[in-house]
This record gives C-alpha cells, structure tokens and sequence, in this order.
C-alpha cells in the first residue's frame, strides 16, 4: 500500500498537476445520480480494510454480494419478464400469448385500477378506468380467458397486485385447479407489498393493520400449499419512482421488509420457513455505476440483517432475489425515439448488477400503453444483450473495480445509517405514521427537480438538444385503447352476475364475512368465494365494511 | 391593504396513484407565493369541487397520468358550473394525449400541460393568469 501511495503522490504532483493547471476538470465536484460524492480516480487505497471473504466472498455464498446463484447467468439467463395487461381479458390473453410465443417466459400481470382499488367495472368509482391501464378482473371467469391456452405448469406468472392480492391469488389458485394443475405446482409472484403502497403507489384500501395481516395470510397460507409461490414482493421501484435516490431507495426497502418479518414473526411464524418465498423489486434510473452498486450493496446488507438480526439459519433465507426495470420517470416525451438507448442501459444495469429478472420498458411509455411493436423490441433488447454482448459468461464482471467496491460499500453504509434512523424512531410503521419517509422522498424529488431546471442534470431532448419541430409520433401509430372496453366489460360482468348460482355466492360471502370477524387466515375462504364466482368488489366489500378504508396524509 | 395571495387547489381526481408531478407542482407554486392545497389522492369529482368552493380558490391545477381524463375531466367543469366556480382557472398537466387539448380547451380549461414543461412555466402562467378578486 505504501509503494501505491507514494507513486500515487508523485502522480499527482506530476503529470496530473501539470494538466489541471493547463485545463481544469469539467466540474469542481462530480457525484452520482443520488448525490455521492466521485472521486477522480479509484485505487487499491480506497479499498484499504476490506476483506475480500467477509464482504465480497463467492456467488451463492454469504455475504452474496457477487449474486444469489454460484453460476448465475452461466447456468440460467435472468427472467425476462415484460410488464403486460390492458382492456379484457381476451385482449391481455391475446398479448401474453404473443410475447409467449415470441420467446418470453415469464408473464407479468397489469390490472386495471378498479381491481387494484377492489372495485368491480360496473362501480361509479370505476368510471373511466375500466382496462384502462392493465387488465380488468371481476371474477374468476375473466382470470379463465386471460389464461386460456396458457398452461400454469409451464409458465410463472407474476402479479403486480396488492390490497386484494389473496383474492387474484385465489382465483389463480382456481384456474389451476381447473386445468389440472395442483397448487403446489404453481409458480410466480404477488406484489402483495401493501406498505410501499402507503408510502408511494397509492393503491391501498385497508388501514395498515388488517392491510399486513392479509399479506401475512398469503405467506403463511403458501408456505403449506403453494410452495413455490413468491408471496411476498418488496419493492423499492416506487420509492425511486415517487422521487427518492438509489440510497433512499435501498433503505426503505429494506426497512419494509424488516416490517414484515417482523410482524410475521409476532404472528407466530419461523422466519426460515417463509424468508426463502420473500423478492424484491427495484428500480433502475440512469447511473450505471451506482446502480449495479446499488443491486449489489443490497444483497450484502440483506444477507447480513437475515443473519444478524434474525438469526435465519436457512441459507435460502438470506438471498436478496432481485426484479429490476426501467423506472418510467426516466423516460423522456421529448424525442421519445431516444427512450431505447435510456432502457438498452437500463436492461445492461440489471445485467451487470447479476439481477433475476428484468423488465425493459418501452419507448413510447411515455405517451401511452406500449404498441406490440414497440413491446416485441424491448423484449428483443434483452434478447441482444443476452447473446450478442459477452455480457452472461462470467459472473459479477464489474467485481473488483475500485470505484465500483468502494461505492457497493458507501451505499450499504448510507442505507444503513437510514435504517438506525428509522429503527430510533420505532420502526418503518412508525416513520410511515409520523411523515418520515414521506417527507425524505418529496425533499429529494424536489431536489431532482431544481437539478433538472437549473440545467445540473442533463436530459437530453428536454433540457439541451431540444429540437425545434418534432416529429409528431402520436400520427405513427401509439397504442390506442378500444373505447368499448367498459361497455363490454360491465356486460359480461352483469351476465355473470345473472348466470351465477346466487345461493351459493350468498353463502360464501357469508363464512367469509364470519371469517373477517374471527380473524382467521382468509386465504381457503376466499379461494371457496372466487369458485362461486363472487366477484372482486363484493369480496373486497366485505373487508371495507369490517375494516373501513385508510385515508393517507399529504405533504408537499 | 395587503393584497390576497392566490389560492391554488392541486386534485388527483379518480382512482390513479401518481402524485410525483401533482407534488413538484404544488411545491413549486407554494415557493412562488401562492397558498396552495393538494387533495391527496383518489378524490371523487364532488370532493374536488367542493373544497375548491370552500378554500375559495383561484386556480384549479388537476392532473391526470392513467388515461381516464376524457372521461372525468367534463364533469368537474361540469360541476364548477354548477356551483357558480366559472372564474375558476383550471389548469390541467400529466401524460395527456396531443389530440386531447383542443377538445380539453374546448371545455374550458385554461391551459394544458405535457410532459417535460418545467415548473416555472406553470408558475409563471398561473402568477400571470390568476383571476384576482
């Protein structure tokens, strides 16, 4: 080190300072997207201290930090798992069917906003919204057509679903059941992740109580009967969405999940048996460096609180399991052609930082649902970047570059520093309850924002390189939705309604209500409820009336 | 006499959740001088137009990113009418559609705004254009 050192000084009295006496650096201080400080080179002293063993180690070994996997993308390509769902469930079978047969292998569900906020098409709330931006679910018959075709054995579905997550959950439960597929061979993802909906998405129903223990009732409901089932997806993504940085982002995810175990400990459970079934999802902005870091920190940290703090004995119980995808706020309206260098680097990120699965978003995002063009070449720019680029032969290439170690380690310590804040104060519910993390997310989207208008943070198209005459791209052809989605959707839903055995949707909405008051797992009721074909508004009905309906505070 | 500052109602009306932008506005309008209120999310048309009858505001700032703003957008004005709200200046911003505008100017609204426009162009359009009493 000493001889690193020394040679180092000499460097920077020679030549370096004979340069920047002629010319200096473009910027005084340089940092990253989430504000750390750059230095202008990275060297073997910036990694002084560290153990290679006890912080990096080997893939598929604690701490993780080189991946979840011994030979990751050696022995399996990362998932790639294209966001999709809109109109009725013929129009989303039709599309999943397409990227099935155009190579993907992993389906990701997009609901409507009436199913995520549990009510049905025909509800006046729901006006406007029915299909519009993912698929409307009202009973099990629409969860039958969007599956038709598609067999649950061959395929792992991931929902982006949440307050009524046990009731699609249920009803995926149903269709496989009727194609002969056993629960226990079922696989994909429920988001079920209710707290960041409090913090950043925005579609709760439920106080935050009873909204915990329905998504503890699928952890504990899976870990017997659907035991491939990932219950339970933490997500950061919309931290990062809502305006928070890489740091924030990594912190309250990880937070929320400590929340959960937590609770699911309380709950009686043993975190071994269900910590394994746990994802997570983050975002992905535009500083590649920080990023991978950022994948690769939150491995390391989440590996050391499983065994520190919770004691987890199942090596499986440590693996921090990454979804990862282009945040849409990154991309640009202006010369939206550009958008696929933005999400090619987005998908080279997850690649880089060793994720599991990956959604590159679309170019046209920004105006509208993706065309089926422009969604088969985000699909394709995985597939280039999985076969053409070198990018899948080693594992964790980026591992021992010096600025990319000593920004893995100043992040897992940021995040860090955030959680001691946070348990001071009680635990995330708390921070959630007192404005906390509220407050830290807006204070840095306001920051984003002044960084953006004072010309700081570059964005091309928008802020420099504008051009004067656009090309007009809504005249070429963006997805337009059929206006007649809602009409079609509320008359299936009243034939349903008409065809149904009453008697029997009567009777099990009723043990379901019991069910609500006594307290029990809601998982079995609600899967015997979604059989009768009572639909997604009634069941959610039930809990609203028990539970009533959260209202968040605002902060601006 | 002091003069009054202008009051500026921010409303999520429907089911959407993206409030990034609605917030960053809001902010920005409050930093320039204006009382500014923000519904919070997922408020129905009625809600909207009757906190903007009861803070007395100027300005109505709405913004729409889930595609359902034809739809809804004809019944707030709808319903500022009928209240007597008409001085109301509402404003309208999010992932709006180009074609929509025309027939979105033609109800009424004051202006809208696409993606990309800075804050300080919707301060400055609102310091400029606010109804004053």
């Amino acid at each position: 080190m000493k001889t690193i050192k020394d040679a180092m000084n000499q460097w920077e009295q020679g030549p370096l300072n004979k340069v920047l006496a002629k010319s200096p650096e473009r910027e005084e201080t340089f940092r990253t997207e989430s504000g750390i400080p750059v230095k202008r080179l990275y060297t073997p002293l910036d990694l002084e201290g560290s153990d290679y063993v006890e912080d990096l180690g080997f893939p598929g070994a604690y701490p993780f930090t080189r991946g979840v996997y011994p030979t990751m993308f050696r022995g399996r390509l990362w998932t790639m798992r294209q966001y999709a769902g809109f109109g009725t469930a013929e129009d989303t079978n039709k599309r999943f069917r397409y990227l099935l047969e155009q190579g993907m292998v992993g389906l990701s569900m997009a609901f409507d906003l009436p199913t995520q906020l549990g009510y049905d098409s025909d509800d006046p709330l729901s006006e406007g919204a029915v299909g519009r931006v993912g698929v409307a679910v009202d009973s099990l018959a629409d969860m039958e057509t969007i599956f038709q075709g598609i067999p649950l054995d061959k395929v792992s579905t991931s929902m982006t679903i949440n307050a009524p997550a046990t009731i699609l959950l249920a009803m995926y439960i149903a269709v496989g059941e009727k194609q002969g597929v056993p629960p226990k061979n079922l696989m994909g993802t429920t988001q079920n992740d209710i707290l960041k909906e409090f913090i950043a998405r925005g579609t709760y129903i439920f106080p935050p109580e009873p909204s915990i223990k329905l998504a503890l009732d699928i952890v504990e409901y899976c870990a017997e009967h659907v035991p491939k089932w990932n219950t339970l997806n933490i997500a950061g993504y919309h931290f990062r969405e809502a305006g928070a940085d890489a740091v924030q982002e990594l912190a309250f995810t990880l937070a929320d999940a400590i929340a959960y175990i937590e609770k699911a400990r309380e709950r009686g459970l043993d975190v071994d048996a269900f910590a394994p079934r746990l994802s997570y999802s983050l975002g992905c902005y535009m500083d590649l460096f920080e990023e991978v870091a950022k994948y690769r920190a939150a491995r390391r940290l989440f590996a050391r609180i499983m065994k520190e703090r919770f004691q987890a004995k199942n090596p499986n119980s440590y693996l921090f399991r990454i979804f990862t995808g282009s945040c849409g706020s990154t991309l640009v309206a202006q010369q939206p052609i550009n958008n696929i260098v933005r999400v090619t680097m987005h998908t080279l990120m997850g690649i880089l930082g060793g994720d599991q699965a990956i959604h590159t978003a679309c170019w046209d995002e920004a105006y509208a649902i993706p065309s089926e063009d422009s969604a088969r070449l985000a699909l394709r720019t995985q597939q280039i970047l999985a076969h053409e680029c070198g990018l899948s032969s080693t594992v964790d290439p980026l591992a021992g570059s010096y600025y990319v170690e000593s920004l893995t380690s100043e992040i897992e310590k940021r995040a860090s520093k955030y959680l001691e804040t946070i348990d001071g104060m009680g635990g995330m519910l708390r921070a959630i309850e007192n404005g906390y993390v509220f407050r830290e997310i807006q204070e840095s989207s306001v920051r984003f924002q002044q960084r953006v208008d004072s010309g700081e943070r570059i964005i091309v198209g928008l802020n420099k390189y504008q051009m004067e005459e656009e090309e007009d791209i809504e005249e070429s052809g963006i997805f337009e939705m059929d206006a007649g989605v809602e009409d079609l959707q509320r008359k299936k839903l009243s034939a349903l309604r008409a065809e149904r055995d009453t008697q029997q949707v009567e009777k099990s909405l009723g043990d379901l209500r019991e069910a609500v008051d006594r307290g029990d797992n809601l998982m079995p009721w609600i899967l015997e409820a979604v059989k009768a074909y009572a639909t997604v508004g009634e069941i959610c009905g039930i809990m609203r009336k028990k539970w009533g309906e959260f209202k968040a505070a605002t902060y601006i | 006499m002091e003069e009054r500052k202008i009051r500026v109602l921010v409303a999520k009306v429907g089911l959407d959740g993206h409030d990034r932008g609605a917030k960053i506005v809001a902010r920005a309008l409050k930093d320039a001088g204006a009382e500014v209120i923000y519904t919070g999310l997922r408020q129905g048309v009625d809600q909207v137009v009757n906190t903007a009858l009861q803070e007395d505001v100027d300005v109505l700032g709405l913004s729409f990113l889930s595609g359902d703003h034809m739809v809804l957008i004809p019944k707030v004005m709808k319903a500022l009418k009928e209240k007597g709200l008409d001085r109301v200046l509402v404003l309208l911003g999010g992932i709006i559609p180009k074609r929509h505008v025309q027939e979105l100017m033609k109800l009424g609204i004051g202006r809208v705004f696409l993606p990309g426009t800075p804050p300080k162009e919707i301060v400055d359009y609102v310091l400029a254009n606010a109804p004053r009493q």
